[in-house]
């Protein structure tokens, strides 16, 4: 997709996202539009993950190991086709399989998630098998900069290095939020470049809610032979929407009636920009 | 009972935590990245240097805590019961319970109270687990009086402790000079046909149940088992003199939980008596918020009391 197209999905997306979570009732509605660019570049143009292959190992690979904004990868999933938006319009309904984390019981998520800490190991353990197998099949994961904290992060980061998982490509929300506030105030976690590299990672850094950006970077991995890949997206949490940007509380707030029409307005004002 | 529904469990949890650690500053509160959740925001702005924030680390969590009650503090770790208990249950078992420090771990949004968050998120397993950790005693309040006492009562208790509950608002179970003491269970109805143990907010389904069944000249016995550890066997025993038929009600997998413990009570005491454990059964979790989950599985105060007069027939 060019840069139009994926602005205008961007955008499409969002609304989406919107509507699920107002409808649903429940959400986690500012971390789902802080990486949905991401997640936009990705599966448009990189993973070339579909319906007709996702039953075989033979593919690249997306694990979300920030679970919690699900509502976003639910969006993408269904606009890659792997069930109706009907079926997503079912989200937190009783007896739905459109819960509020990504289950397997879904069709085109990967592993299940929602425990903060477990998708990078996970992610490694397929990227080992892809060089037991001998493939070249890609492992992309998305980690929240909160998650980093969780100790599990860190002995996975160890594997990597250990395995050169080239074939590895970690992306990290670095939106510098989580549910109490700051991550620097929460839990300080810089200089995470730094750290990184220490690990014996290849590091890039991007504006991750700039399509431009991400589909070049994502279109130079793996960047390095024998060298696990890692991006940090700088990312805005609740992006797209004037009033959800940076706010903590819109974590997992539910928009109202009217911030509902409020921010749907906004993104009708975009789209009209762009197309 | 007139059915009052009073505040949720975890809100009483956190006013209670905010009296006593005014008047006690070695109180140390210890999350990760669970203030919010666990309502200590006031906590937190009210008595900031008693409050340690680790990030989302529960083990660390754990770990820290142990380490703080070494050094004296009294400490509550206060983070989801789901990755309380299993993200850092070596922690647990280790630091806390086999080194004998009297943390208070505090299991919150327990059960299934996180609803359509689903399994990552549920903690029907915290119960089983921790039972089969030596030297940790389990708490479980059914309403508001239970969590205020239990809360209060743990600040002296010298062992390790882990108290779980919910988010929702929670019926009036008991009076307010109802006697409570941390292992001593207690009757809330005596009746003569069936007999309900209940743990936690299943309380209130229980007698929610016998209210019906009362309505149908049925009368129930109704026994808030709190403690789950150590279990209050004398009470359970005495609960089922006269009965004809026992039903166990707990919001977790009625696999290694309260009914299991009561079966193997009876069966070691040569009781025989109709029996139905009521809780999660071990299967794909149907998805929904916490009380169409409970419904669905037999919870619900009418199925529950269909249940009992089938046993009773
Ligand atoms: C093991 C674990 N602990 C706690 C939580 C509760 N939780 C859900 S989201 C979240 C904050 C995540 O922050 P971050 O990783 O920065 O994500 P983002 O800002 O992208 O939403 C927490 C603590 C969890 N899901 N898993
Ligand atoms: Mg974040």
């Amino acid at each position: 997709m060019n840069l139009k197209q994926l602005t205008l999905k961007s955008i499409h997306y969002r609304k989406t996202i919107l509507e699920i979570i107002y409808n649903g009732g429940a959400g986690h509605t500012a971390g789902s539009l802080s990486c949905v660019d991401i997640l936009n570049v990705l599966y448009n143009n990189i993973l070339d993950i579909t319906p007709n292959n996702f039953q075989s190992i033979k593919r690249n690979r997306y694990i979300q190991s920030k679970g919690h904004s699900v509502e976003a990868l639910y969006t993408v999933l269904c606009d890659k086709q792997f069930f109706s938006l009907n079926d997503l319009k079912t989200l937190n309904n009783f007896n739905s399989h459109f819960i509020g984390h990504p289950t397997r019981k879904v069709n085109g998520i990967e592993h299940n998630t929602g425990a903060l800490g477990h998708g990078l190991s996970v992610a490694v353990g397929i990227a080992l098998a892809n060089k037991l197998n001998k493939n070249n099949y890609n492992v992309y994961t998305l980690l929240g900069d909160g998650e980093l904290s969780e100790g599990s992060v860190w002995e996975a980061l160890n594997s990597a290095k250990k395995y050169q998982l080239d074939n590895l490509i970690i992306i990290i929300d670095r939106n510098k939020l989580q549910i109490t506030g700051k991550t620097e105030d929460v839990n300080p976690i810089e200089p995470l470049n730094d750290k990184f590299k220490s690990f014996g990672l290849e590091v890039k850094e991007v504006e991750g809610n700039n399509l431009e950006e991400l589909n070049l970077i994502f279109n130079k991995t793996p960047f390095k032979k024998n060298k696990p890949n890692l991006i940090i997206a700088n990312t805005t949490k609740g992006k797209g929407i004037s009033f959800i940007e940076n706010v903590v509380k819109w974590h997992h707030k539910v928009p109202t009636k009217e911030e509902y029409e409020q921010a749907i307005n906004e993104l009708n004002l975009q789209e009209k920009k762009y197309s | 009972m007139n059915n009052i529904i009073e505040k949720a469990n975890l809100e009483v949890f956190a006013e209670t935590l905010l009296e006593l650690g005014k008047k006690n500053k070695d109180i140390i509160v210890v999350t990760s990245d669970s203030r919010g959740s666990g309502k200590l925001v006031p906590f937190g702005e009210k008595l900031p240097e008693q409050i340690i924030e680790v990030g989302i680390a529960e083990q660390n969590l754990v770990g820290i805590s142990a380490g703080l009650s070494a050094g004296g503090k009294t400490v509550f770790a206060v983070s989801p019961s789901s990755f309380l208990t299993a993200r850092s249950l070596e922690q647990i078992k280790n630091d806390v319970a086999y080194s004998n420090h009297p943390t208070k771990l505090i299991g919150i949004s327990s059960g299934i109270s996180y609803g359509q968050l689903g399994s990552t998120h549920h903690s029907i397993h915290d119960l089983a687990v921790l039972r089969t950790i030596n030297n940790i005693t389990i708490v479980v309040p059914a309403d508001n009086f239970e969590t205020r006492e239990s809360i209060k009562q743990s600040v002296n208790y010298n062992k390790p402790i882990f108290i779980r509950f919910g988010k929702k608002p929670m019926m009036k179970i008991h009076n307010d000079n109802q006697n409570f003491q941390i292992g001593k269970a207690i009757k809330v109805l005596i009746g003569s046909d069936v007999t309900f143990i209940a743990i936690g907010e299943t309380v209130q389904r229980a007698v929610l149940a016998s209210d019906i069944l009362k309505k149908e000249g049925i009368s129930s016995t109704v026994v808030s088992m709190h403690t789950l550890k150590p279990f209050d066997e004398k009470t359970f025993l005495e609960s089922l003199i006269g009965s004809k038929a026992l039903i166990t009600i707990e919001e977790h997998s009625i696999n290694g939980g309260l009914g299991e413990k009561c079966a193997s009570i009876i069966s070691q005491n040569n009781i025989n008596i109709p029996f139905k454990i009521l809780g999660i059964p071990d299967e794909y979790m149907i998805n929904g918020s916490q009380s169409d989950v409970l419904d669905h599985y037999d919870m619900e105060p009418e199925k529950i009391s269909k249940i009992a007069k089938k046993m009773l027939k």
